[in-house]
């Protein structure tokens, strides 16, 4: 029995805080999402966000849904970027069901719609009593 | 430029140890609860914490040469051979660089990926969970 999906994650505006606060908790120090002149350099306005910070967005999502320890399987494609001031909605839906698992596709957009990133993801369905 | 004499390139060894306050601090950076229990189970994408692990021996990535003004992460695959890690275990982990390859997209520029495969296993040498890095680099 698939549990029904439980209402979309929004987080927003994101701040340059939430960007610093994930790149410490992931490790991952690219100065382009928190170092201005340096993002300027690279190009772009001013820092952008993470992609694996919008996975990780999903994963809570979906983790909420179907269970962190049944999770078997995420794949996140990075499709677009953003930028702090964007409020970002993560959701998803069932794609398919098997016997003893379920497969989920999810999505993380902006508020202009714009996804940023797009998930697939198979979850282990526990066993009936 | 990708070298695409990194192909096959694999890295030492590196421990991960799966620590409980390491997945409070990733849960509440990408805001889940923040799990309560002593063993907490590691959330999806928790295993990009490698970074905090890995060193220039164990990543074989700067091997790959790809010019940062026009590379992007394209995709990150987890696979779980059973339930996600949990606070406490133990993994030892090991990159390689595991495909290079070329493809043409509509405009007619060259797009090259790379692929990285970071597998996990656990002290008894059994394979507890892989991922999956693509890199791209346009032309």
């Amino acid at each position: 029995m698939i549990p029904a999906p439980p209402p979309p994650l929004v987080v927003g505006p994101l701040t340059r805080t939430d960007l610093v606060r994930y790149q410490g908790a992931s490790g991952d120090m690219q100065p382009v999402h928190h170092d201005e002149p340096f993002a300027k350099a690279a190009g772009y306005d001013r820092p952008l966000s993470l992609g694996m910070l919008h996975a990780g967005l999903l994963g809570t999502w979906a983790a909420g849904w179907l269970g962190a320890e049944h999770v078997r399987r995420f794949r996140v494609r990075f499709t677009a970027q953003a930028f702090p001031g964007d409020t970002l909605t993560c959701t998803g839906a069932v794609a398919e069901e098997h016997p003893d698992a379920v497969d989920v596709e999810l999505s993380c957009t902006t508020q202009n719609g714009d996804v940023v990133a797009r998930a697939w993801a198979t979850f282990a369905l526990e066993e009936s009593p | 430029m990708v070298d695409a004499s990194a192909l096959g390139a694999t890295g030492t060894p590196f421990v991960l140890d799966v620590e409980r306050g390491k997945i409070r601090e990733f849960a509440r950076a990408t805001f889940a609860p923040v799990p309560d229990e002593d063993a907490p189970i590691s959330p999806p994408t928790f295993l990009t914490t490698a970074f905090h692990w890995q060193s220039a021996a164990s990543d074989p990535w700067e091997q790959v040469r790809m010019d940062p003004s026009r590379g992007l992460h394209a995709e990150q695959e987890l696979v779980f051979h059973g339930p996600p890690p949990r606070a406490g275990d133990r993994l030892i982990g090991t990159s390689r660089i595991d495909e290079i390859y070329e493809k043409t997209n509509r405009t007619g520029k060259t797009l090259t990926f790379v692929v990285m495969v970071t597998e996990f296993r656990d002290a008894a040498g059994r394979i507890v969970a892989e991922s999956r890095l693509t890199g791209v680099e346009t032309s």
